[in-house]
């Protein structure tokens, strides 16, 4: 009855979910519908069918049934890197979309530091048609600055209306205040958010760990904490003063995170993501040498991760965000200092929010519904997907019990650089559901 | 200890009995540099590459003559540009030399992990020559048995490392070895040359050189490097050295003799004056001699060879 849908590159990878699906006996989280039960929900057509508490009578499409899976709205991952144009051999659209859906997710936002960078209305459109026959959502996010040199605004506007959802020069930081100051006011018109990559490069430049006791003791030149938390501190205060919005990315330190609270209580409108690895890993990481354990911002001290995991707990942090950032496997078998920053991160953010966050109890399922699914959408202002009869089946399901290794598995994105690749984790996405095609991990 | 698994990658890797053992082999192989015939066959058949991927004179040709003295064959493969520069990956330059069957690779190389890197892909012996700011083991070694030689024991013994720790292989590498001999370690220098939280590998911060040297038995005074100016890390060498500098006089207001030591190349005049260099109390031409005799030991070791047997 499904029928096998050949994507534009020849892989067999969605199927068409136009069929009847019942998703039986199911922990079924949808807040906004008040739903926390099991619960037994059938898709027709794409669309959410009935949800009841008895299993329906004979019933006559494709039965999903797993013991120990929840179903979720469909994830959102808002901080990916997908590399096209510009780097395919490392990650295409469609390799990411695919990575994201093998992830548990339904959708994306992409970060603009492609090659051509997403600087203009044609590359916003070019993103858009791309991924307009994929499973996943993507959702481009637009360069600040023109060349995402710091210097003059993008063409903000047209991209927000070709649909970017938010504005970043993520991967530069951009230290100019003053434009800084420009692209918050500018940004309100559409009332999309400036995504901050908080460094500041004087302080950080030519430094490839986090500085600390293990910088010390490897001779890395260390990038210390407050390169990130002079810029949080600095763009609470222009958000404060134009009043734009603005979002932290990849929140790494104890005071940028106390400072992301101050500003909350204070209503700022400032929100802020973290990373699986930092909420994961410390700067002890990289005493293997491993490159994997080189990204930016670096893995923290334990005692930032102790920071890290309070934020996740009390709601200071609004998002878990992959930072998936591939990159070849040439470039990354190099001597530490020479070797760029970033990993691969969509395919195992469930495993490690099941075995660092869900199973040691530092948060629950509501929160992953928060982190994961509706934070980042009111945050990019675009539409929350809900459990409810007659809504477009967007949703996510999700195991909490299978142990796995990605290096297992073929893996979908085209890199590999990650630390997770060995790693025992809980926790495996079994399918996602959207725009009316199902893929499940085998 | 990294004898078992065939590397020297670092003293933070080695254990006390494995120091001592490369300490004690030293003195036999020291014995050798004072014969007329400084030459035995006991490396005879293996081949030894220095792969040096940083400008390096001296401990090169101290690398060069240990091997040539236990009759290795041994090659050198020098490059002042980064692998990545030149295109060719290190492990592929790596997997090229070993592809012409050596034994054993000494590498210095820029970066922190260089030596860990080729130990997890090559099978020959790794002995590191210097990794970035990370480690420098055979230094540290040959300054432990160039004070083994002045001084009883190691136990409760006194050591300042003068200058630029941020930026030391050297600091970080005697900071492991003598530590774990049980001498206490004291760092002076100036504040921005101090890395990051340093006093959890166990050691003293000092800033005011005079009160260091009313305290220490030995002084290792590292190197300045002139490029340190420029980046910002003190105003300039004329204030350097009237704060930090080893001179004559500020020794001469220590109660006990003090031994001198420097890695070298030294800047006289900057971190050490010259009449101190060149003073009875300084060991720095000492530590050169034993340079060889340590590597010397080393390469036998790890080739797989006996203390006794020597």
């Amino acid at each position: 009855m499904n029928q096998i849908k050949k994507l534009r590159h020849g892989g067999i990878k969605y199927q068409t979910a136009n069929g009847k699906i019942l998703i039986q006996d199911v922990h079924v989280i949808d807040p906004s519908q008040k739903l926390d039960a099991r619960l037994n929900v059938i898709i027709e057509n794409g669309k959410i069918g009935k949800i009841a508490q008895d299993m329906p009578q004979n019933f006559d499409g494709e039965i999903i049934a797993h013991k120990e899976a929840v179903l979720f709205p469909g994830l959102i991952d808002m901080h990916v890197h997908l590399r096209e144009p510009g780097r395919e051999d490392e990650e295409t659209i469609e390799s990411g979309a695919l990575a994201a859906a093998a992830g548990g997710f339904t959708a994306v936002a992409c970060m603009p530091n492609t090659d051509p960078a997403i600087e203009t209305q044609e590359v916003v459109n070019f993103i858009k048609e791309e991924a307009q026959p994929l499973l996943v959502n993507v959702y481009p996010v637009a360069a600040i600055t023109k060349r995402r040199e710091g210097k003059e605004l993008a063409p903000i506007a047209e991209m927000a209306e070709a649909g970017a959802v938010g504005i970043s020069d993520d991967g530069t930081p951009l230290m100019n205040a003053e434009v800084m100051r420009r692209a918050l006011e500018y940004a309100k018109m559409f009332d999309i958010p400036v995504l901050g990559h908080e460094e500041d490069s004087n302080l950080s430049r030519n430094r490839h760990m986090h500085e600390g006791f293990y910088s010390t003791k490897l001779g890395i030149p260390g990038i210390p904490s407050v390169s990130e938390e002079i810029m949080v501190a600095r763009d609470i205060m222009l958000t404060e003063y134009t009043g734009g919005r603005f979002h932290v990315c990849h929140i790494s330190t104890r005071k940028s995170i106390d400072l992301v609270r101050q500003a909350k209580i204070k209503g700022i409108p400032v929100s802020c993501e973290v990373t699986p690895h930092h909420f994961t890993l410390t700067d002890k990481a990289v005493e293997s040498f491993d490159t994997n354990t080189k990204m930016n911002p670096p893995l923290r001290s334990a005692d930032d991760l102790a920071a890290i995991l309070d934020g996740l707990r009390d709601g200071t942090i609004d998002a878990i965000a992959s930072d998936h950032a591939p990159h070849s496997i040439e470039e990354k078998e190099a001597e530490y200092i020479y070797a760029p920053f970033g990993i691969t991160g969509l395919e195992t953010a469930w495993g490690l929010i099941v075995s660092e966050l869900l199973n040691k109890k530092i948060i629950g399922l509501k929160d992953v519904y928060r982190l994961c699914v509706v934070n980042p959408r009111k945050i990019l202002n675009i539409p929350i997907p809900k459990i409810k009869e007659g809504e477009l089946a967007d949703l996510s399901l999700l195991d909490k019990q299978i142990s796995w290794r990605l290096c297992d598995l073929p893996g979908y994105s085209r890199s590999k650089n990650t630390p997770f690749g060995e790693r025992v984790l809980t926790g495996r996405p079994l399918a996602v559901i959207n725009k009316g095609m199902i893929f499940r991990n085998v | 200890m990294n004898f078992k698994s065939g590397h020297l990658l670092g003293l933070e890797y080695v254990d006390n009995d494995d120091i001592e053992l490369i300490l004690k082999s030293t003195k036999s192989f020291r014995e050798i540099l004072d014969r007329p015939i400084k030459k035995v066959p006991t490396l005879q058949g293996k081949t030894v590459v220095n792969l040096f991927f940083e400008p390096s004179t001296r401990t090169r040709i101290s690398f060069e003559l240990a091997e040539k003295r236990l009759s290795a064959d041994s090659v050198n493969f020098s490059t002042s540009t980064s692998s990545v520069k030149k295109g060719e990956t290190l492990l592929d330059t790596a997997r090229n030399i070993e592809a012409m069957k050596i034994d054993m690779v000494v590498i210095r190389h820029q970066s922190p992990g260089a030596a860990h890197f080729l130990a997890l892909n090559l099978d020959a012996n790794i002995i590191n020559a210097g990794d970035g700011a990370h480690e420098h083991p055979t230094q540290a070694l040959l300054d432990m048995v160039t004070i083994a030689e002045h001084h009883k024991s190691f136990k409760g013994l006194k050591v300042g490392i003068v200058g630029d720790i941020a930026h030391s292989r050297v600091a970080l590498s005697n900071i492991h070895g003598l530590r774990k001999m049980g001498a206490k370690i004291t760092l002076c220098g100036p504040a921005t040359l101090i890395p990051r939280e340093v006093e959890r590998l166990g050691v003293d911060i000092c800033y005011n050189i005079d009160d260091l040297i009313a305290d220490v038995d030995v002084l290792n005074v590292l190197r300045i490097q002139l490029e340190r100016q420029d980046s910002g890390f003190f105003p300039s060498l004329r204030e350097y050295h009237q704060y930090f500098g080893i001179t004559r006089e500020r020794l001469e207001k220590a109660t006990k003799p003090i031994t001198i030591m420097h890695p070298g190349p030294i800047n006289r005049g900057v971190e050490i004056s010259s009449d101190v260099a060149d003073s009875e109390h300084s060991v720095i031409l000492n530590q050169v001699t034993n340079g060889v005799a340590v590597r010397m030991a080393i390469l036998y070791l790890l080739a797989g060879g006996e203390h006794e047997s020597n």
